[in-house]
């Protein structure tokens, strides 16, 4: 394992110093995003790969912080040999803002009220946190990126690179995404966001520091792993075990699936920050690559990309439906398009688990488009 | 039995291929329909330097197609070729898959469209040896280019040759050119009799002209 792994890491720091205009036309005076990155950029330049995370991830995707059991949060595919091969590959992994893992967010401090933003913080969008990406790869130096990847919510800032920054990205692998938030995943978000709000601890967003909505944020927590589960999953997992033999005819946790969602709930408040996952979901919700024109349209400047999108057979709260619509868009572009809907009972979560397949795609894809970057040069 | 079948389809297909590359303009965008692990067009990749794309329903074929460098989308052909442009691919490759899709014609036309030609092989049901089958020993025909007993075949529409050049015709289709199989070889005489396999290019200037104004 540890040979195949990037070894010890350690979160960087981008800071912005100009002013950051939103889509929303509000203004942030600088901000900061946490990064990391693994491998090495060739002389070229043209080796980079950004990693987007999901919801409630952060820039902590491979190898181990000093003195952690536990490493990054894709370990299994990124590394040495791996999917995103580090040894090949120049990878990037940025935080995004409005976040509560380094970069700037709703808990930041406002240098202007000499106290954290809260909800003085400006609504973020999608496309706000490409946008500062987007900086921090200038800051690299890096021109143009060879590929933007991502699960979820992290599918959606890569497709947002292309539409936003076409001139500066080779390629996309969009995993079980969409190109907008459906009702139905606006409504789990509100539910969320409800749960949050409706916990009096959360004082119109104005907790203090240590304290603040755990009640609600692990509600909004226990919902949000219910929908990334799946119908067999939790069969299979939890089935109807009890934690004791008999019934109780108490309301304590009694079934296996009550003590597993207290359990995510409860680890989730200590890592994570409850008006981070408003701004963060109200993001996910405003983004919509499509508007007011048709989601072909959307790429109609899109040229000469190469796009992997991913689904899973079992992931309702992203189904292969969405991935098909955007897969549809691109082949009316004419753009080179691979497309896969792995069959796979983990839901929604299995893009984090079924990484054997997913090791395949990526691998193949990425050497083609460096294969193919490589000859566009010559 | 199985063992043998399976020898004739490889040399068939071997025979297939190397015809349908014979055909296929060096350099052209190419989509196979059904392209199974993707062989065919990683030969065409290989021997004609074109730029190839697949359709494929099976999850475990197209790992195999990734994994030769090939574009492909896991989805059904009945319904995956609407979204391309017209005229979009130089030719589109119909082999051995039309007669297993659900509405054959449907998905040629939509082919027709897409591609500039359209290159289509498919099994004859009224060779020599399926007419004796049928009409002699009374059953169902198990030949070299169809291999499979009724209850595992993945064939849903069986045709002749001469089925196929009325319904072009019918279609006002024109045939630019064909190819009439055997095992090893191909012929020119009594094809309905005699060939396992008719491979046929052709292009539809009537729809192509529609599609292009609506």
């Amino acid at each position: 394992m540890a040979e195949a792994s990037v070894g010890i890491v350690e979160k960087q720091f981008f800071e912005y110093r100009g002013s950051f205009v939103l889509e929303s036309e509000a203004k942030l005076e600088g901000f900061v995003l946490a990064y990391e990155t693994y491998g090495r950029l060739n002389d070229e330049r043209d080796n980079a790969i950004l990693i987007c995370h999901a919801l409630s991830g952060d820039s902590h995707a491979a190898g181990w912080y000093g003195g952690d059991k536990k490493p990054g949060w894709w370990e299994d595919m990124i590394g040495p040999g791996k999917a995103f091969d580090t040894d090949k590959y120049f990878i990037i992994c940025s935080n995004v803002i409005g976040g509560c893992k380094g970069s700037t967010g709703p808990g930041s401090f406002d240098p202007k009220a000499g106290s954290p933003f809260r909800l003085a913080f400006p609504v973020v969008t999608i496309g706000d946190m490409v946008h500062a990406q987007a900086l921090l790869i200038d800051h690299l130096g890096i021109a143009c990126i060879l590929c933007a990847a991502g699960g979820s919510t992290g599918g959606m800032q890569a497709l947002q690179w292309c539409v936003s920054y076409p001139d500066r990205i080779r390629s996309c692998i969009p995993i079980a995404t969409t190109h907008r938030h459906s009702p139905l995943q606006i409504a789990f978000d509100e539910v969320g966001r409800q749960c949050i709000m409706a916990d009096p601890k959360w004082e119109g967003g104005n907790y203090p520091e240590g304290g603040g909505p755990d009640a609600g944020l692990a509600v909004a927590r226990m919902i949000g792993h219910i929908t990334y589960m799946s119908d067999k999953s939790m069969e299979r997992k939890f089935g109807r075990q009890l934690k004791k033999k008999e019934y109780g005819y108490v309301f304590t946790q009694e079934f296996e699936v009550e003590g597993y969602l207290r359990y995510r709930g409860d680890s989730f408040i200590q890592r994570f920050d409850a008006n981070s996952y408003l701004y963060i979901t109200k993001a996910m919700d405003y983004f919509d690559l499509q508007r007011d024109r048709s989601l072909a349209q959307a790429f109609s400047h899109v040229k000469n990309m190469n796009f992997l999108i991913i689904a899973f057979s079992s992931d309702w709260l992203y189904p292969p439906y969405q991935s098909k619509e955007i897969v549809k868009a691109l082949k009316m572009n004419g753009l080179d398009v691979t497309y896969c809907e792995i069959s796979s009972d983990y839901g929604h979560d299995a893009f984090l688990i079924e990484f054997e397949e997913e090791t395949i795609l990526i691998k193949h894809f990425l050497k083609k488009v460096l294969r193919k970057n490589v000859i566009a040069k010559i | 039995m199985n063992t043998r079948n399976n020898r004739n389809e490889k040399t068939l297909q071997r025979l297939d291929h190397k015809i349908i590359a014979s055909l296929i303009t060096p350099g052209s965008k190419v989509l196979d329909l059904g392209c199974n692990e993707g062989v065919l067009l990683d030969y065409l990749v290989k021997e004609r330097g074109i730029d190839g794309y697949g359709i494929e329903i099976s999850e475990s074929a197209i790992y195999k197609c990734v994994a030769k460098g090939l574009s492909v989308s896991h989805e059904d052909i009945d319904s995956g070729l609407k979204h391309y442009p017209d005229q979009f691919f130089d030719f589109v490759i119909f082999n051995q898959t039309m007669q297993q899709v659900h509405r054959p014609r449907h998905a040629l036309i939509r082919a027709l469209r897409i591609g500039k030609k359209v290159v289509v092989g498919f099994p004859n049901f009224c060779h020599i040896r399926a007419r004796l089958q049928l009409t002699l020993l009374g059953h169902v025909p198990i030949t070299a280019s169809l291999p499979y007993t009724w209850y595992d075949t993945p064939n849903l529409h069986f045709l002749s040759i001469r089925d196929f050049i009325h319904f072009c015709r019918d279609e006002e289709i024109t045939i630019e050119n064909r190819a009439y199989l055997t095992k090893k070889n191909t012929l020119k005489v009594f094809p309905n009799l005699l060939a396992y396999n008719g491979l046929f290019v052709l292009t539809c200037p009537r729809r192509t002209g529609q599609a292009a104004t609506s």
